[in-house]
């Protein structure tokens, strides 16, 4: 952009004119460029999704991506699920028993994991760790000239290559949001009960009447939509990546830029979208406090 | 100089035309009005320095990227107005040795040699195995390294490796890009062999780029040298020679002789006055 501004300010008059002209160029060129990404983006969506219904692709490219997404995903979305339900506790704990309502903790925390932490969690992590693995490999393979290879050899990549994440993702994803959920449960319950002695009949009690199937299901249907935007921003990342080490780098971390932002954007306008729902169907639903 | 003459014979008709072929990308042009015809049965070098489009002819050649202008007509068919399915039909009859082999690192050395044959046909797995075995044994290589990963083979060995997946689904046509690129002295004629012997157990059309003059020489019936459109002028053909690798050395245009013998003349000043400006 810079260059062109450069090249730009050769071409035109001096003075507030010239700058204009130089500024609307600049402008121009920006805008041009987002519609284009965006238009290549949606390209890849609707092919990915062309060969999805078309044609599944072979179980010998399936299970190694669902075994690197789901499995290995795992450990690191327990562990993160876990500690994040006992920092709800020790952040809550001390305004909650100052106004003696601590046995509602369970109801605040674990409807906090339910609907918003486990499946943001579950997603940001994922996008860490396997989108940003994703756009790397595909990268290297787009520089390797791999993905020529894959197409010289009459396989589509994005069959090939493509699908299998997206699958990987959006299948995995529900299972990985409710692991999240269930240790951030555990955590916050262990730390809350055992450790800071809040009565455990009345902590699980609250818990059930305020949280109930919706909200579980309000979670796990977002993490679909955080899933399948994971894999999708990720491989576009990747597919193209700009040649040499730094341009796998840069794939690597716009893509989990990318994914986290959308998955922000995802859950605030999911968020409203299921809470009106939520409060058409039960509009006399319990309330807090 | 190789033994083709009697492929050229029998076969004689073009597999492979170019015309008036064109590639841009964004606004910078690579090849423009490019016509080639390439022979069944024939070994054609496509020479010229680095960036002038060799690589992107090749590419166009097996559809890898789409003409801006023009036709590449595969066996009649203009490749450019296939579906991608008619298409993938079409790419299963080419072979390509990409100038790093382009091995898939995820997988083993047989897995990477079979992989055509597991996307195409229907074969088992021992017939599998036994032609995985046959073509590393064509390229020279021991069946131990049918377990080894990419990273841990020689870039002679990675080549051989590419050159046995290409002959994998026994393609008519084999697209060689650099092939000897980055090898030592006699790794380069090892790899040349390889060419050779491929076209004389195999019934193919070759296409090589390269900028290797001895490549050129030992392993093409034909030599066609590409020159860069940045130093072309608008009236001038991009193909500058288009003739038998022994007539090369006497071809009218100073640039092709300048190329043949590897002399840089001029040319640094010239980068450096491009540079100025």
């Amino acid at each position: 952009m810079a260059t062109s501004s450069n090249l730009h300010s050769h071409n035109q008059p001096e003075g507030f004119l010239g700058r204009m002209a130089d500024w609307v160029c600049d402008l121009g060129e920006t805008v041009i460029d987002w519609v284009s990404g965006l238009g290549d983006a949606a390209l890849f969506w609707l092919r990915t999704f062309g060969w999805l219904f078309g044609r599944l692709p072979r179980k010998e490219t399936i299970l190694p991506n669902f075994y690197q997404i789901g499995v290995l995903s795992l450990p690191v979305i327990a562990l993160t699920g876990t500690f994040i339900g006992m920092v709800l506790v020790v952040q809550s704990y001390v305004q909650f028993r100052s106004l003696h309502l601590e046995t509602h903790l369970g109801a605040v925390i674990n409807m906090s994991l339910v609907r918003e932490l486990g499946p943001v969690l579950a997603a940001t992590m994922l996008a860490g760790r396997v989108g940003s693995s994703m756009a790397a490999e595909l990268g290297t393979m787009r520089v390797t000239e791999q993905i020529d290879a894959l197409t010289s050899m009459g396989a589509n990549p994005i069959h090939y290559l493509v699908v299998p994440r997206f699958l990987g993702c959006l299948l995995l994803i529900p299972p990985l949001t409710i692991m999240a959920d269930f240790m951030g449960v555990v955590g916050g319950a262990f730390y809350g009960t055992y450790l800071l002695e809040i009565d455990s009949h009345h902590y699980w009690e609250n818990s059930q009447q305020f949280v109930g199937n919706f909200d579980l299901f309000a979670g796990v249907f977002k993490s679909l939509f955080f899933g399948a935007a994971i894999a999708m921003i990720s491989c576009h990342r990747g597919f193209n990546c700009d040649p040499g080490a730094e341009g796998v780098g840069r794939a690597a971390t716009t893509a989990f830029v990318y994914s986290f932002v959308t998955i922000l954007l995802l859950d605030l306008v999911l968020g409203i979208v299921l809470d009106t729902v939520y409060y058409t169907i039960w509009p006399d639903a319990p309330t807090l406090f | 100089m190789v033994q083709a003459t009697e492929n050229q014979n029998r076969w004689g008709q073009p597999l492979v035309k170019l015309e008036r072929l064109g590639v841009r990308f964004g606004k910078n042009p690579v090849l423009r009005d490019i016509n080639l015809s390439i022979d069944r049965g024939e070994t054609l070098a496509i020479i010229g320095e680095s960036g002038c489009g060799k690589t992107v002819l090749l590419k166009t050649i097996i559809g890898l990227l789409r003409p801006t202008q023009g036709t590449v007509l595969f066996d009649g068919q203009d490749l450019a107005a296939l579906s991608e399915r008619l298409l993938t039909r079409q790419r299963i009859r080419f072979g390509f040795l990409f100038q790093q082999a382009a091995l898939f690192d995820s997988m083993n050395v047989a897995q990477n040699v079979s992989f055509p044959l597991r996307q195409h046909t229907l074969k088992s797995s021992e017939e599998i195995q036994q032609t995985v075995l046959a073509r590393l044994a064509e390229v020279g290589l021991p069946e131990d390294v049918v377990d080894q990963k990419p990273a841990e083979l020689s870039g002679g060995m990675r080549k051989r490796v590419g050159l046995a997946r290409a002959l994998a689904m026994e393609p008519e046509i084999i697209l060689y890009d650099e092939p000897t690129t980055g090898l030592d002295p006699i790794m380069s004629d090892v790899i040349n062999e390889l060419i050779i012997n491929t076209r004389r157990q195999h019934p193919v059309t070759s296409v090589l780029v390269t900028h290797d003059m001895r490549t050129a020489r030992k392993v093409a019936d034909r030599v066609a040298m590409l020159f860069p459109l940045t130093r072309l002028r608008p009236d001038e053909p991009q193909i500058l020679f288009d003739g038998p690798p022994d007539e090369i050395d006497a071809a009218r245009d100073p640039r092709v002789r300048q190329f043949v013998r590897g002399e840089a003349g001029e040319r640094l000043m010239e980068m450096r006055r491009r540079n100025r400006s």
